[in-house]
């Protein structure tokens, strides 16, 4: 980071190394370097220590770790699970309950494994996390598939349990993408149209794949998530604009010239119109919003929203949690969401600003993206300003693939934070 | 990080920083701002306000027995205007119901049909977006299976709803005077300033007789309970509460016995009249009162059976009740009928002259007719019965006398306003009298309709003349001078119809012309006759008693006024009375009537109308030396007074006593007194009573 600021002699230490021009032009992975930063000279020939002391010990990943994120990831988390209990008491008031507990340990424990990794090894994997997803994506659309409301997002899997790859598939966009930006790079730093072109091939695939579900919701995101990573590599804004000129014009061409079946057409119009379908979404956000305007400043109190007792919000143990906030915590609650929210994407961004490299700051960048851009189209569609769209509140809707999602991407977030540059402010 | 980069991640940290406060923003419009509105709107959604509809009084008679039972019964109900709406138009939901109900299919759908030219019953005749009871009765496990499957019965409910019977015979005795619930309209709503939320549309309320008179009372408060609901539409819960008051009990004076006693009597007088070639006898009423305003018995013909009402009447039924072709059998008569008096009316007109001067002991002449401003008037035929008194006058009920003494009043009484070209002249004297004794004006009863007769004054004449074009009389179009009787009267009527004429008067004097009075104003003026003079306003009610038994009001007849006549007259008057029965006009009628247990005194009326037979009147009271009871019957087109409402009277009396061999309905003429209640509030059958023990 401190090179940007062209006064790397004032702060030349450490990882300054990768500073200059001729880094940029480089095609290859970065190879790890392994314990870069290993604190007091000689501590690393130092005798065996017990694993407290290893904890405790500079080198450490818990001394690397944004404990700040990770208490955010938890409060929303805890916060969720109580909303799920709340917003399923009346049908199975524990059910929900305890997998959600379980959905978060197992989630903590993705999370644990990412922030293990050396994040800049996260370009080998990408492909193949990218792969199992593509997988994963086109078996949903197989018999292999179970749709859930309409959208066929769903694996069974032998034990009973339910696998959603879209949710994975986001990561992998987002690691291609920084992959090929932070690779394929002009000497300016900026990305060549090549690394544009690649990311934008890589991650059309399955997004396709999840409109067909049809996950629209999904689909926007991912979108949404790569055009914001194109913008952040440095693409010059006049190739953004004409590149986003060029996807407007090819969709409207195609509504243009008819391209789209009917139904393909109501299926777009529905979704930008949720009014013109009272009894399907257009019910779903009344209600919601009916829910989050009766709990007041102060709500009706947790496990007493009338309107959640009477399960009037459809979803609202996942997509419409944020109802459930809304009437039984009021505006200080759901406000206090809004504040962790807050805290995450800002921390995210903070990651990314901080981050070692450009690939380390797109990936950081895109998880931020994502996560803010899914966080507020779900809120926004409870309150009626978004249309409806089939997507989780991050951390907080009960779902067992978008926690371990979650998880795994606020692991990666560790994992880029705890390389980041301990001298950048 | 490429500068580039580092630019645009500060937009993107303000793009996600503007995206939170715009959530913030809109948070705080939609809960804090329009919070309450969308708290009222999630209150009106997740409740709903449930109508208990009260159970409404019963109708007892004298001894506490029910004529009218209102009881709440759990009514299966479709609502066809909500199965429409599905694809197979319901039939899906019949198919499941009918089996529950322990109907056919078929049956079903013949109750759940609407009537139309050509689906007739079995069909539902009330509106289509009333919910149409096809099941009364049912049982709990029934209604709770109907309302806790509600997915596989839309449209279905199971409701406690009242369910009327008729007890029989009482209840259908008294039709008229019972009067009948039908919906509520909108309009009558308002009109009966009723609020808005305590009627569905399908509630039911009195629109005729006690049910309509004593309708509040009957009625009940409604309850008003608010459930919660889940989104389901499946009730949660109890929000809050207003229990259903029920409506008070109404006890009437109507005894069971006496009541059934009088309308076969009318029905049989009827009956006979007709076999005997009186085909146009069709109507006629009765009346039994005590000579204190309280009505024991009111009988109307054509009666009917008021359980025609109860769940939807057919246009059929309709058209039969209301229809002249069967003389409209839903008229009380006894109220509403307005027949001539005959010579009943003579009681007014011997107190008119006996004040206008003429003595209770003088000799008046009674000849075979008179002749009168160039009209002559005959005594029905009798020949000349020379001097008698005026107790005789009225025993042998001779016309003759009555003419002179109206004529002769008429002459004294101010000629000068006789061209009557305002409303505002004076009332000729006997007719004064008339409405002394309560007649041309309604008489105020508890029954929601009355007629008020006609006593042709001079006022009453002005108006009647002015008003003949528009009425459809119309003498200047339909009088012809040397047309036939009745355009000869027109073309007469049309020159000088406002001239109050002395064969006006002399008509009028033996209740004939235009005098016309309900059986109810005789029957009342005649216990006031009877009981010495107060005149009071006849009353059906009794009392009302709260669900539990309280006497809540008691209904006692209020005094209206008193006969502008001397004691002495009266008394006179009903010695004369008396007479009638044991040596006058009634005397054949009442042979072999045992006089020496219960003395009747009466009076037999025998009004001529041209081109139909006469109105049969007979009005008694007993026992004669100290009235209690007056009993009353009218019945035009069929005969004298003496022949055909005579007989029926004396059977009447024969019931209420006990004479011929049956139970005395009122044993010893006791008079109708609330029913005992005991501690519970139950009313226990009084000893010996004439009501049906249940």
């Amino acid at each position: 980071m401190s090179s940007i600021r062209g006064s790397s002699g004032l702060r030349g230490r450490g990882p300054v190394g990768r500073g200059g021009a001729g880094a940029y032009g480089r095609l290859a992975p970065v190879p790890p370097q392994g314990r870069r930063w290993n604190g007091r000279p000689g501590s690393a020939t130092s005798m065996p220590r017990s694993l407290l002391q290893r904890a405790m010990a500079r080198s450490s990943p818990l001394r690397h770790l944004d404990w700040s994120l990770l208490a955010t990831v938890l409060a929303l988390s805890l916060v969720g699970t109580l909303l799920v209990w709340s917003a399923t008491r009346g049908s199975d008031p524990r059910t929900y309950f305890v997998k959600q507990l379980v959905n978060i340990v197992i989630g903590l424990a993705i999370m644990v494994g990412a922030t293990m990794l050396d994040y800049r090894r996260l370009r080998l994997y990408a492909p193949v996390l990218y792969g199992l997803s593509l997988l994963g994506l086109i078996a949903v659309l197989t018999p292999l598939g179970t749709p859930v409301n309409g959208s066929n997002s769903w694996i069974t899997l032998p034990a009973g349990n339910q696998i959603e790859p879209s949710e994975f598939g986001k990561i992998a966009i987002i690691l291609m993408a920084a992959r090929f930006l932070s690779e394929m790079r002009l000497a300016n730093g900026r990305p060549r149209m090549r690394a544009i072109g690649m990311a934008a091939a890589f991650a059309i695939v399955p997004v396709v794949l999840v409109a067909k579900e049809p996950d629209l919701g999904v689909a926007i995101i991912m979108m949404l998530t790569l055009i914001g990573l194109v913008a952040l590599s440095g693409i010059r804004l006049v190739w953004l604009a004409s590149l986003l000129g060029a996807g407007v014009l090819t969709v409207v061409t195609v509504l243009q010239l008819h391209l789209l079946k009917a139904y393909q057409l109501g299926r777009l119009t529905a979704f930008a119109h949720p009014a013109a379908d009272p009894q399907g979404t257009g019910y779903s956000a009344a209600q919601a919003k009916i829910a989050i305007g009766s709990g007041g400043i102060f709500g009706q109190g947790l496990f007493h929203g009338q309107l959640i007792a009477g399960n009037f919000v459809p979803e609202q143990h996942t997509d419409f949690i944020f109802a459930v906030a809304g009437e039984e915590l009021g505006f200080v609650g759901a406000a206090v969401i809004i504040v962790l929210l807050a805290v995450l994407f800002l921390r995210a961004l903070r990651i990314a600003a901080r981050a070692e490299d450009q690939f380390g700051m797109l990936v950081a960048s895109g998880i931020a993206i994502w996560f803010a851009a899914q966080s507020f189209i779900n809120i926004g569609m409870t309150v009626g300003i978004m249309p409806v769209t089939g997507l989780p509140l991050p951390f907080v809707s009960y779902g067992g693939s978008a926690m371990f999602a979650d998880m795994m991407a606020v692991g990666i977030l560790q994992a880029v934070h705890r390389h980041h540059t301990v001298f950048s402010p | 990080m490429i500068p580039t980069s580092r630019r645009r991640l500060a937009v993107l940290h303000l793009v996600v920083a503007s995206l939170l406060i715009g959530l913030g923003v809109r948070l705080w419009f939609v809960q804090v701002m329009s919070g309450t509105a969308y708290a009222s709107q999630a209150k009106q959604e997740q409740t709903e306000n449930v109508i208990v509809p009260s159970v409404r009084g019963d109708i007892l008679d004298d001894t506490g027995s029910p004529m009218i039972d209102n009881r709440s019964a759990l009514v299966v109900s479709v609502n066809m205007s909500q199965l429409e709406q599905q694809k197979d138009g319901g039939a899906a939901v019949l198919h499941r119901l009918a089996p529950l109900l322990k109907m056919t299919y078929q049956q079903l759908t013949n109750e759940t049909r609407f009537c139309t030219a050509k689906v007739h019953q079995p069909c539902w005749q009330g509106s289509p977006y009333q919910p149409i009871p096809v099941a009364q009765n049912v049982s709990d496990q029934i209604a709770l299976q109907v309302m806790e499957s509600q997915s596989q019965f839309p449209g279905v409910t199971a409701q406690v709803q009242p369910v009327i019977n008729y007890e029989q015979p009482i209840g259908t005795d008294s039709a008229q005077t019972l009067g009948y619930l039908q919906p509520i309209t909108p309009q009558e709503m308002k009109q009966r300033g009723l609020p808005e939320t305590g009627f569905s549309g399908v509630d039911l309320v009195g629109q005729s007789g006690l049910e309509a008179q004593y309708d509040q009372q009957l009625r009940g408060t409604i309850g008003d309970k608010t459930v919660s609901i889940n989104a389901a539409g499946q009730v949660t819960g109890t929000v809050r509460q207003v229990d259903a008051k029920p409506g008070d009990d109404l006890v009437t004076s109507i005894n069971a016995t006496v009541q059934k006693d009088t309308q076969n009597a009318l029905s049989k007088a009827i009956h006979q009249t007709q076999s005997e070639g009186n085909s146009g006898a069709t109507s006629g009423a009765a009346i039994v009162m005590t000579t204190t305003g309280r009505i024991v018995a009111m009988a109307s013909y054509p009666t009917y059976n008021p359980s025609v009402w109860s769940g939807g009447i057919s246009d059929k039924e309709f058209s039969q009740l209301f229809g002249t072709k069967d003389s409209e059998p839903v008229l009380n008569r006894a109220t509403q009928g307005e027949y001539s008096p005959g010579s009943t009316w003579k009681v007014t007109s011997t107190a008119a002259a006996v004040a206008a001067g003429y003595s209770l002991n003088g000799e008046y002449n009674c000849p075979a007719s008179v002749s009168i401003d160039g009209h002559t008037f005959t005594n029905d035929g009798e020949p000349s019965q020379g001097a008698m008194s005026l107790d005789e006058a009225l025993v042998q009920s001779c016309d003759t006398v009555f003419y002179n003494l109206a004529y002769d009043t008429w002459l004294k009484d101010r000629r000068s306003a006789d061209d009557v070209t305002s409303p505002s002249t004076p009332i000729q004297q006997m007719q004064k009298m008339e409405l002394g004794w309560g007649f041309g004006k309604d008489t105020g009863i508890d029954l929601p309709e009355e007629s008020y007769g006609t006593v042709p004054t001079r006022e009453w004449l002005y108006y009647f003349w002015k008003d003949n074009a528009h009425t459809g009389q119309n003498w200047c179009k339909y009088g012809k001078q040397h047309g036939s009787y009745i355009q000869q009267i027109e073309w007469d009527d049309c020159q000088s119809g406002n001239i109050w004429t002395p064969g006006q008067s002399v008509i009028a004097a033996i209740g004939q012309g235009y005098v016309e009075v309900t059986p109810l104003q005789l029957a009342n003026a005649y216990a006031a006759l009877a009981n010495g003079g107060t005149l009071y306003s006849p009353r059906v009610g009794e009392a009302l008693l709260s669900p539990n038994g309280k006497v809540v009001q008691k209904i006692t007849p209020p005094v209206t006024g008193h006969l502008p006549v001397a004691k002495s007259t009266l008394a006179y008057i009903r010695t004369a009375l008396r007479g009638v029965v044991t040596s006058g006009t009634a005397a054949g009628t009442f042979a072999g009537f045992p006089l020496n247990k219960v003395c009747v005194a009466g009076k037999t009326g025998t009004a001529e109308a041209y081109g139909a037979k006469s109105t049969s009147v007979f009005a008694s009271f007993a026992p004669c030396n100290n009235p209690k009871y007056v009993v009353l019957m009218m019945i035009p087109n069929s005969g004298f007074g003496a022949d055909v409402s005579g007989p029926a009277v004396k059977q009447i009396w024969d019931g209420i006593y006990g004479l011929q061999g049956s139970k005395a309905a009122l044993p010893g003429g006791r008079i109708p007194a609330l029913p005992h209640i005991n501690q519970q509030g139950q009313i226990v059958q009084s000893a010996g009573s004439g009501g049906k023990n249940r």
